[in-house]
């Protein structure tokens, strides 16, 4: 038992640390509130870093960096607000495409999204299939060698300044539907592909894609005809494995604390001197440290080459539904000011905390619901019986 | 009442256990690099193993039932948990302990929460480590490694000459205690019973008159209680992990409407909760353990923050199990109400959970201002 980092690692947080400070700006911060998660100078900053390259492994061509490091690297982007949520799905995609794609996909897209001069975006989800991703029913039909695709996307967040759309489709719809799943990447620019707003009630802006009669030639499939199932699959264990959202709370919490200290209630007293609001605190903070163990837990996992699954579920399960619990109680706490939103120039931390609450009710959604995340710990952590 | 000796060496337990302790490690850690291991290490998976199989074979919930009925103690299982080294396994070895670290004593707490054996180890083992700590009792303490002598803490302060409910009070030959800035010994004789209380543990008032004074200033009494706390935690994090084993083996076969009560979605995902914040726990209460052990500056924090969060947890997992069970969870009957009152009870011998939670929030924040 040993939960201290090796001091390589160690020396790479110092490094991370003296980056962040370097790079990341409260404007940046600010800028996101246009509704696109991403701030590209730190993403280029990033990339002449080499890390967006980091988290995937050096046999493919990527930075190779340990597991250890990358979750270190998650760790100091999430205290710090940075805004990583396009970088995460630009390395997810060239990690994807390193293990399933084929040269021209290695030699065009990877390159681009590494070195931070393209984004991509995930489309996984249609109108009607979410949690069933293997149900979806965009349709992809051979033509001689071209494909020709149709249909549409939902929450394909990033694609209004994304340059690719990794995107599942069907082409075969009389097999089992796992068994006709097939995957392409899909630059955006290509025609009969229109992107329409989602406007979400948090700040952030999502997408939902149409894809009409659009041509691609078969350089653009990554993995097998009907082999998407197993390209999916590696698409999930990159994004438990590289996205974060183990540290949402801190922040929030940070501004809890600044708030209750701060403060003075109409009684004359500061909220952090009410023991109500003491516990509330503590409590969070303990939640925090849990998420950590986890966060380390899988980390471990990785690097000694067991690839987590259950694991990264009840990480993600226990992160997003404290997380939204933690929100919901400091939006409390602030009573009426709670509302103001960053909009308002008196709003607290410039709404800092009325901003996670509308945030946070999706981090228990995307990525694989809390639901199908349960289902996950009951089935594989505890051996009770698969019922879907 | 089984022959210990005779016992151990036809299973080659005796054996078995040197091994063990041979394989403790100095509990002076090198300065090697840190690695992040979150897993057991093969000794310490050994440890567990041989432990593991010792409470199973000695502590099934008849004996856990047997002591409930006399004074929440079962002295031939005390004895048999001696002959393997475990009251003196993390004392010093110039002391007559077998020189092994916190977390290899943890492993031992685990197993023995999660058949909610009915001997005082944490208390034991805290109190020895403390006299150890303390200096000027090295007689005593070798005493105390051999499982001979039975020592425990008394978690609160004692008011006009009484510690109130005192862990292992009932049995134990010799309580530490701490008030006033001063830890002090008393060995005034256990009563032999145990006040009637909701997990029928050993608990019994003792007397502090005439106590001897012990070299043990307030920082030196708080790691005494953190080590219990740390301690404690990974006792729950076992009792718990058990309560769900017990738990979802029974929802795998109650048959209600035409199938295992198991499939319903609705139990699934009671259990999937309970699994979960059991996990984090385990994690989090191991990392305490390991901070105490390491002297990391977090050790207090987390030991605190364990405690509670296993507490907290452990008795989520025995709601869920105990629920699941329907009717027969609240006969006496069924194990998992064991379980359930186990949980109810152990962090409460510390006092309020909400004390605890004011108490981390004073390191954290500062003291409240204001305040009478």
């Amino acid at each position: 038992m040993d939960f201290s980092f090796p001091p390589d690692v160690e020396a790479f947080r110092a490094e991370v640390r003296s980056f962040l400070d370097e790079h990341l700006t409260e404007e940046m911060i600010e800028a996101t509130h246009d509704g696109t998660i991403h701030a590209p100078e730190l993403h280029a900053a990033m990339a002449a870093k080499g890390w967006l390259a980091g988290p995937v492994p050096e046999e493919l061509g990527g930075g190779g960096r340990s597991a250890l490091e990358s979750v270190v690297l998650n760790e100091e982007m999430q205290l710090a607000r940075a805004p990583i949520d396009a970088m995460a799905v630009a390395i997810i995609v060239a990690a994807i495409l390193l293990e399933h794609g084929n040269d021209f996909l290695k030699e065009t897209a990877v390159p681009r999204l590494l070195d931070g001069s393209a984004l991509g975006c995930f489309g996984y989800t249609e109108p009607e299939s979410g949690s069933d991703v293997a149900a979806a029913t965009t349709r992809a039909v051979q033509d001689g060698d071209e494909w020709v695709i149709n249909g549409a996307k939902m929450w394909t967040t990033m694609a209004h300044v994304a340059d690719y759309v990794i995107l599942l489709t069907r082409t075969d719809p009389d097999v089992p539907k796992h068994k006709g799943l097939t995957f392409f990447l899909v630059p955006l620019d290509t025609p009969g592909i229109e992107i329409q707003p989602v406007p979400t009630m948090a700040t952030e802006r999502s997408n939902a894609t149409f894809y009409d009669d659009v041509r691609l030639s078969d350089d653009w499939r990554v993995g097998d005809v009907n082999g998407g199932w197993a390209v999916m699959k590696t698409a999930l264990k990159y994004e438990r494995g590289i996205a974060g959202g183990q540290f949402l709370s801190p922040p929030v919490i940070g501004a809890a604390v600044d708030w209750a200290c701060n403060h003075v209630r109409a009684d004359g007293r500061r909220p952090i001197d009410d023991p109500a609001v003491r516990e509330t605190l503590i409590r969070a903070e303990i939640d925090v440290e849990v998420c950590r163990g986890f966060a380390y837990h899988c980390a471990d996992l990785a690097n000694e080459g067991e690839m987590f699954g259950v694991e990264g579920s009840m990480t993600k399960l226990f992160a997003s539904e404290t997380y939204k619990r933690h929100a919901r109680e400091f939006h409390d706490l602030m009573g009426a000011e709670g509302l103001l939103t960053h909009e308002s120039p008196e709003a607290h931390l410039g709404g800092r905390i009325e901003e996670n609450l509308r945030h946070s009710p999706v981090t228990a959604i995307y990525g694989g619901t809390s639901e199908i995340n349960r289902n996950l710990v009951a089935e594989v952590h505890l051996g009770l019986p698969r019922m879907r | 009442m089984i022959d210990t000796s005779t016992y151990f060496d036809m299973k080659g337990w005796k054996r078995f256990g040197s091994i063990c302790r041979a394989s403790f490690r100095p509990a002076a850690l090198s300065d090697e690099d840190g690695r992040m291991r979150t897993r057991l290490t093969t000794d310490e998976i050994a440890v567990r193993d041989a432990f593991g199989d010792f409470f199973t074979n000695e502590s099934p919930s008849a004996v856990v039932r047997g002591a409930a009925t006399g004074n929440g103690f079962d002295r031939s299982l005390w004895e048999a948990l001696s002959a393997m080294g475990a009251p003196g396994m993390s004392l010093p070895e110039s002391m007559g302990g077998a020189g092994a670290t916190l977390t290899d004593l943890a492993i031992v707490a685990e197993v023995a929460g999660a058949h909610l054996a009915p001997v005082p180890l944490v208390e034991h083992a805290v109190a020895a480590r403390a006299l150890a700590r303390s200096g000027g009792h090295d007689a005593l303490v070798a005493e105390l490694a051999t499982g001979e002598l039975i020592g425990t803490v008394a978690l609160r302060s004692p008011i006009e000459g009484t510690a109130r409910l005192v862990p292992a009070g009932a049995i134990a030959d010799l309580v530490l205690h701490h008030g006033d800035g001063r830890t002090e010994l008393s060995r005034n004789p256990a009563p032999g019973a145990a006040v009637p209380n909701t997990a029928d543990l050993p608990l019994a008032h003792r007397a502090t008159t005439g106590a001897e004074p012990v070299a043990l200033d307030d920082a030196g009494w708080e790691r005494t209680l953190d080590e219990w706390r740390a301690l404690t935690a990974v006792a729950y994090v076992g009792l718990a992990k058990r309560a769900l084993e017990i738990g979802v083996a029974y929802a795998k076969e109650r048959i209600q409407f035409g199938v295992p009560i198991g499939t319903f979605q609705a139990v699934q995902h009671g259990f999937a909760d309970a699994g979960t914040r059991v996990e984090g726990a385990h994690l989090l209460a191991q990392r305490a353990v390991w901070a105490l052990d390491t002297d990391q500056s977090d050790a207090c924090r987390l030991a605190g923050m364990a405690l509670l969060f296993a507490a907290e947890s452990a008795r989520f997992a025995t709601d869920r199990a105990l629920q699941y069970h329907g009717g027969y969870g609240f006969s006496e009957e069924y194990d998992i109400q064991l379980y359930h009152r186990h949980a109810t009870a152990w962090i409460l011998q510390l006092g309020e959970p909400a004390a605890e939670y004011a108490r981390l929030a004073a390191a954290e924040y500062g003291p409240v201002e204001g305040a009478a």
